[in-house]
């Protein structure tokens, strides 16, 4: 027997190790464009212990290890580039806290969207985190190391601004905890202690999260949802400055696409307004519709679209369907977007330079933009299907989202979750001392180079 | 092109002016409104044409039938007094365009048109509408006998008069000689803006309260009585066909329903509002508020059981607004349904 097969059943038991070809054909690849690579190995620890461990087997035997939640990110940030060990979370699923006066819980790396909203629902049911619109299976975890962010994103910022505190295994197999969980029960707060802040954004090249703890908010009574539609793709970021500047509105986001025939040349900002009663509702809803935007509306330049209540009920619903329901639009099987922090400003842009790539490769527009904060960013998302089974169909969106990089960055914004072609235009423009420091940083935590490799790789 | 049938003589004679003087929306009296309606004839800018709730009510409200509606939307168009936002207006025009071609189907009478509310054809089964024929006969085809009547509120009186004729096409080319109504803006679109205008209908529209109170003659013995109370929630477009409006009384006594005594009923009915809440004009968000509030209240307070629509759309937009406050939400051609079994 292998060895290192060996090995890693001694540490994770038997059935949750793998080196079969089905589910090494699993891990080697993701729902994006991404060229599939398969691990050597599949392990799903249970445990921080076990995950030390593997970490350190790893370290032994120079054998890489990638660590993956839902694997959902669709740019192939947990496709094992070299190979290696394909490091399931999913097991570690377990909620271990929620702190109801502190409005936190604390729970495992592969605790899944569904799993929380599940069980705030039933045992908190005034509680709710920021929840993306991935799909239910998507970890917490993942979406947090990706700084993702959810539908509280305008009023409170990326998820993983959300985060009290973290657990991580070190590439070199310690356990450390970051946040006022390392001196304290109480896992309530990351700050004030030093910055430590290595683990995020890094795509699983620095350590890998065993816990967390995220910050949880009210769950109003009451979400309902309006749309307000423009011509003129200038005008939204007034608007989104407008109704950000009420801060009276929860999820913002804003969008064009060419797929829905009613919807072609105009431009949707959706706006989420919760409350607990309807006099808070109607409070709301007054100060963004009759004083922020009453403006347009009465010159006839935007006006509120009378959504119906079916309608209104998928775009309100929670866990969030709309977007894995809209994706598929050439019913192909195949997604993937570029999503770009950009400037709130950069939106007439973005739509313009957008529609040029997805007109070159013959794609149906889809674009959408959340808020991020009051306007100080929004993640704009160029949205790329294509069919699975048809090699040119995914040549084309690859080409597409590898534009579409160079144009988030051109106009003047980062890209959000780069796979490896974003991830090297990035580390072009980055300044050179920051580019040092990430060097100096991965070499000090992964002397070995073993955190799944070929992402962030400093030359 | 189509030109509106209107007799301004008959306007400038008229001592009521009721078109305007019973508005529900705007206060105007009587020297008010003839000042008005003089303008409104000449093509002048008037206060009406930019206030207009584009409720339908005063083609009803009209002693002569001379269309003053639609002369307020063709007035509105030329002038490009929007009362809606325009990129809600696009939306609506976009909407309305059918995206794939239809097959003509073997069709035979009585056929219902579902207009674009193909989604509930479901509702045309059972023994009221035994050996009915729908038409479209594909759930995807609405859009090619969509009547185009709602354009009305978005003054686009130039898409009606453009697209009608060729939805008129569309159904004839089955060879109807009747077409039961499904949606009362239709019969309101054949039977009422068609003939202002000179378009051609080739066919006879029956309205479905029509159809479904014959019907219920028919099947008189296997009517159960409901013993139901309830309120009737009277849309726009039956404005354009009031001689059709004592079927749902006739109807309801087939039927052992007994309708609440409301404020807004017959020609006092309020709309549901729902298309008044995106206007442009100042404050429409609380009007279509304070109309829904009050209708639904007039409702409740008569002590209706349910809320009886005719309008699918009113249904669509309504039906959770009126169930939160107690009432079921039902079509009367479902309500009629339950009576039969």
């Amino acid at each position: 027997m292998d060895p290192v097969y060996k090995a890693l059943v001694e540490i994770a038991g038997e059935g949750h190790v793998s080196n079969r070809p089905e589910e090494l054909h699993t891990y080697s690849r993701d729902l994006g464009t991404s060229e599939p690579h398969r691990p050597d190995y599949v392990v799903a620890p249970r445990t921080t212990e076990q995950v030390q461990e593997v970490v350190k087997l790893a370290n032994r035997e120079r054998i890489p290890v990638v660590p993956l939640g839902g694997g959902l990110s669709l740019a192939g940030l947990a496709v094992p580039l070299r190979g290696g060990i394909a490091l399931d979370m999913k097991r570690m699923d377990t909620i271990l806290e929620v702190n109801e006066k502190a409005r936190y819980a604390v729970i495992e790396a592969g605790v899944s969207q569904g799993k929380l909203i599940s069980y705030l629902h039933r045992h908190h049911p005034d509680l709710r985190h920021s929840e993306p619109q991935a799909p239910t299976p998507a970890t917490i975890a993942g979406n947090i190391a990706i700084h993702g962010q959810g539908d509280l994103a305008q009023p409170y910022g990326f998820n993983s601004d959300m985060v009290n505190g973290l657990e991580v295994v070190l590439p070199t197999g310690e356990a450390c905890k970051i946040g006022s969980c390392a001196v304290s029960p109480g896992w309530f707060t990351l700050h004030p202690l030093p910055d430590l802040g290595l683990f995020l954004g890094w795509f699983g090249t620095t350590g890998i999260i065993t816990k967390l703890s995220l910050r949880l908010f009210p769950l109003k009574r009451i979400r309902e949802v309006e749309q307000f539609v423009v011509e003129d793709p200038g005008l939204v970021p007034e608007v989104i400055y407008k109704v950000t500047h009420t801060e009276m509105a929860e999820d913002v986001f804003a969008g064009t696409q060419s797929t829905i025939p009613a919807r072609v040349g105009l431009h949707h900002v959706t706006v989420y307004i919760t409350a607990d009663s309807e006099k808070e509702l109607e409070f709301k809803t007054g100060l963004i519709w009759d004083d922020a935007l009453g403006e347009y509306i009465r010159s006839g330049d935007g006006g509120f679209a009378d959504l119906l209540p079916p309608m209104k009920a998928r775009f309100a619903a929670r866990p969030g369907m709309l977007l894995s329901t809209v994706c598929d639009t050439l019913q192909g099987g195949g997604f993937e977007y570029v999503g770009g922090i950009m400037p709130v400003e950069t939106y007439p842009q973005c739509c313009q330079r957008g529609a040029e790539i997805y007109s070159k490769h013959g794609i149906p527009q889809l674009m959408i933009a959340r808020v991020i904060g009051r306007a100080h960013a929004m993640m704009f998302a160029w949205a790329y299907p294509f069919n699975r089974g048809d090699a040119e169909s995914v040549n084309k969106a690859r080409e597409a989202v590898h534009e579409t990089d160079d144009l988030a960055l051109d106009l003047g914004g980062t890209i959000w979750k780069p796979g490896v072609y974003g991830q090297k235009k990035l580390m072009e423009r980055m300044d050179p001392g920051t580019l040092q420091l990430m060097r100096r940083v991965k070499e000090l935590l992964d002397p070995n180079g073993i955190m799944n490799p070929g992402n962030w790789e400093v030359a | 092109m189509y030109e509106l049938k209107h007799d301004e003589r008959k306007c400038l004679a008229c001592h009521s002016c009721d078109c305007l003087t019973k508005c529900q929306y705007m206060d105007i009296e009587i020297d008010t409104a003839k000042t008005e309606i003089r303008k409104i004839i000449n093509g002048e800018d008037s206060f009406v044409l930019h206030q207009c709730a584009t409720c339908y009510a005063c083609e009803e409200y009209c002693p002569k039938g001379n269309h003053p509606f639609y002369l307020i939307v063709e007035r509105q168009e030329e002038m490009g007094i929007l009362p809606t936002p325009r990129p809600l207006i696009r939306q609506a025009l976009q909407m309305g365009v059918p995206q794939r071609e239809f097959k003509v189907a073997e069709v035979h009478e009585p056929a219902i048109s579902m207009c674009m509310f193909t989604a509930l054809a479901g509702s045309i089964q059972g023994k009221l509408y035994e050996g009915v024929s729908i038409l479209p006969s594909g759930t995807q085809e609405g859009m090619h006998f969509f009547c185009q009547l709602m354009y009305l509120h978005f003054a686009r009186t130039s898409v009606i008069k453009e697209r009608l004729p060729r939805i008129i096409d569309n159904i004839a080319r089955h060879n109807v000689k009747e077409l039961i109504c499904f949606h009362d803006e239709c019969y309101g679109a054949f039977a009422s803006y068609a003939p202002a205008y000179g378009i051609e209908v080739p066919f006879r529209p029956i309205h479905l309260f029509e159809y479904l109170y014959n019907r219920l003659r028919e099947l008189k013995n296997d009517i159960k009585p409901l013993n139901l109370k309830v309120a009737y929630q009277r849309p726009c477009s039956s404005r354009l066909s009031p001689d059709k409006l004592h079927f749902v009384d006739d109807i309801f006594n087939l039927i052992g329903v007994e309708s609440v005594e409301r404020e807004y009923v017959g020609e006092n009915a309020l709309c549901c509002a729902s298309l008044i809440r995106g206007q442009s004009k100042e404050g429409s968000r609380r009007i279509a508020a304070d109309v829904q509030r009050r209708n639904i209240g007039d409702m409740v307070q008569g002590g209706a059981q349910a809320c009886i629509f005719n309008c699918p759309y009113c249904f669509i937009s309504s039906s959770e607004r009126v169930a939160k406050n107690g009432l079921n939400p039902v079509l009367l051609g479902d309500l009629c349904r339950l009576a039969v079994g």
